[in-house]
């Protein structure tokens, strides 16, 4: 990355057995009143499909946003290539942001432009391609997905999940070092599906990136990345290998791993009795 | 009673908010200007947006105005005997200020609004923060095109509002009135001057495209991520626009008034 161009030989000295391309410490951050991280630990390695799952609401999401830098903590670090992402000029962090993907949870596709040329526009903005070199790229990542047929859709004619895959094209056009999947196999249909999971395992050991995907599907993950993290209450409550989380006999792991709704997770979002409040005796 | 002073006093104090804020937003957008001229494709596609979509409309009222002035006109200088005179009062008040003004006013309402929610969707759907994670500056990309395209094609619009009011006052004057057309072009030409009427004129609607465009990204650009923070930045828009160009209006003539 161009972090760690700049940073030179100490950095590489210091690559060792453990190599993560981030780092976060001690995160905290809250909205409002509410908190969503506190303390939060977590490091992911270079090269690896790294999963995070949690409950709807914890905050993954913020995560990835932490990461990218679009929101800042309130305490603690978030080292990318040991580099502090509060602390980077605004120039670094869009280098930095230039070598990464990101697939939002709802595509985030620009509406004006048709399929071809978002896929194209990071190309359009950052480099000087050619147009045949352009073509050639953003109809190669098109049928990686399965929508190169697509190419002069506009984003309002497509389904949830085709918008997701163009945006999946679109986060991966600039072939960056880092991608990051919101929740990237929400209303897909069982092929597809299956497509991404593989396309996503294969891009990350072909390509020699380091992935960081975020859902909540058990079964799918488990199949594709190398270390979990299970996130819930602002904290990592487990984090391993699929194997370990599976073994794992903690109660909330067991409660989100098989899906059951009692436990320490609660399902409901804190509320007051319900009997009262049907009866309007909350207020 | 109390309540409507106090209801004055926050629409005062929101709008002064809102002119300090955008001040600031507007030196972010000139300091992409320079860079955005190097993609005029962006600017040009932008001044179509504003502008040529704008045009029937403005076409339309300026013919209108200018017939309705004709006729209010014809009918107070009747009195004094001075009906050829209808040509220079109406290529006076066209340029001078119903030109820029009316312009600048539908302009909000056509283009202004368009521009609020466009921008204000764009921020709602995550397709600027999408940008800026494209390592992509939404500003620079996004806003400041639409700015630059408004600002170019207001003083135009307004140039055509007033060629148009021109061609509705002769229409009505000349066509149905009976004045004398010799002597409703002679007058207009001797009288009209290029500095202090057309300059002065095109100053102005150069200040209100400042003003409209500005006023409208900046609504957009800071709206509320939802469908009800888009209705209400467009709603601003138009009424904060309305307010500025009156404001403006008032402050810039007496200062053209005042060279004089
Ligand atoms: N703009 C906001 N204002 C206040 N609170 C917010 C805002 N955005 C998110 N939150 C809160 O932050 C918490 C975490 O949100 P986040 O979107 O990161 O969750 P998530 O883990 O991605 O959930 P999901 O799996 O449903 O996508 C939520 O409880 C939410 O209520
Ligand atoms: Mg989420």
């Amino acid at each position: 990355m161009a972090v760690r161009e700049e940073k030179g030989a100490p950095k590489t000295a210091a690559r060792g057995a453990e190599d993560n391309i981030a780092v976060i410490r001690d995160l905290h951050y809250s909205r409002g009143h509410r908190r969503i991280y506190e303390g939060l630990n977590l490091e992911i390695p270079r090269g690896r499909v790294t999963a995070i799952m949690g409950p709807s609401g914890t905050g993954k999401t913020t995560m990835l946003r932490l990461l990218t830098g679009q929101i800042l903590p309130d305490h603690g670090s978030i080292l990318i290539e040991g580099e502090d992402v509060a602390k980077m000029r605004r120039k670094q962090l869009y280098n930095y942001r230039k070598r990464i993907g990101m697939l939002f949870q709802n595509g985030a596709l620009l509406t004006d432009i048709n399929v071809y040329e978002n896929v194209a526009f990071p190309l359009r903005e950052h480099t000087d391609l050619p147009e045949r070199l352009v073509r050639h790229i953003v109809l190669t990542k098109l049928h990686a997905v399965g929508l190169r047929g697509a190419w002069q859709m506009m984003p309002a004619e497509l389904s949830g999940g085709m918008a997701r895959r163009v945006a999946l094209a679109r986060a991966i056009a600039m072939d960056p070092d880092l991608i990051l999947y919101d929740e990237p196999f929400v209303g897909l249909d069982p092929i597809s599906m299956g497509v991404i999971v593989r396309l996503i395992r294969r891009m990350n050991d072909a390509l020699g990136l380091t992935s960081i995907v975020v859902s909540h599907d058990v079964d799918e993950i488990s199949s594709i990345s190398d270390r979990t993290y299970l996130i819930s209450d602002g904290r990592v409550v487990a984090s391993g290998s699929p194997e370990d989380l599976q073994d794992n006999c903690s109660a909330v792991v067991m409660q989100f791993m098989n899906g059951m709704a009692d436990g320490p997770v609660p399902f409901h979002y804190p509320a007051p009795d319900y009997g009262e409040q049907l009866l309007g005796r909350d207020s | 009673m109390k309540r409507i002073f106090q209801d004055i006093w926050y629409s005062v104090q929101d709008f002064l908010q809102t002119f300090g804020s955008s001040q600031l937003f507007l030196v972010r957008i000139l300091a992409g200007v320079p860079a955005a001229f190097l993609r005029p494709g962006l600017i040009i596609k932008q001044i179509h947006g504003s502008g040529v979509l704008s045009l029937a409309i403005i076409g339309i009222s300026g013919f209108f105005v200018g017939m309705v002035l004709s006729l209010q006109a014809y009918n107070s200088l009747a009195r004094f005997g001075a009906t050829e005179s209808l040509g220079v009062l109406a290529a006076l008040a066209l340029t001078r200020e119903l030109g820029p003004v009316v312009t600048a006013l539908l302009f909000a309402g056509r283009a202004g609004t368009a521009l609020a929610s466009e921008i204000g969707l764009m921020r709602a759907t995550d397709q600027l923060s999408g940008m800026e994670m494209m390592a992509v500056d939404p500003v620079r990309r996004v806003v400041v095109p639409r700015f630059i395209g408004g600002v170019i094609a207001m003083p135009l619009l307004a140039a055509i509002f007033s060629a148009m009011g021109l061609f509705g006052a002769w229409l009505e004057g000349v066509m149905l009135l009976g004045v004398d057309e010799g002597a409703f072009w002679q007058q207009m030409r001797s009288q009209v001057d290029v500095y202090d009427d057309v300059l002065a004129g095109i100053l102005k609607s150069f200040v209100f495209g400042i003003a409209a465009s500005l006023l409208a990204v900046f609504e957009g650009y800071n709206s509320i991520p939802t469908a009800e923070g888009v209705s209400r930045a467009t709603t601003r828009t138009v009424v904060l626009t309305a307010l500025a160009v009156l404001v403006l209006n008032f402050m810039l003539t007496a200062v053209l008034i005042g060279e004089v």
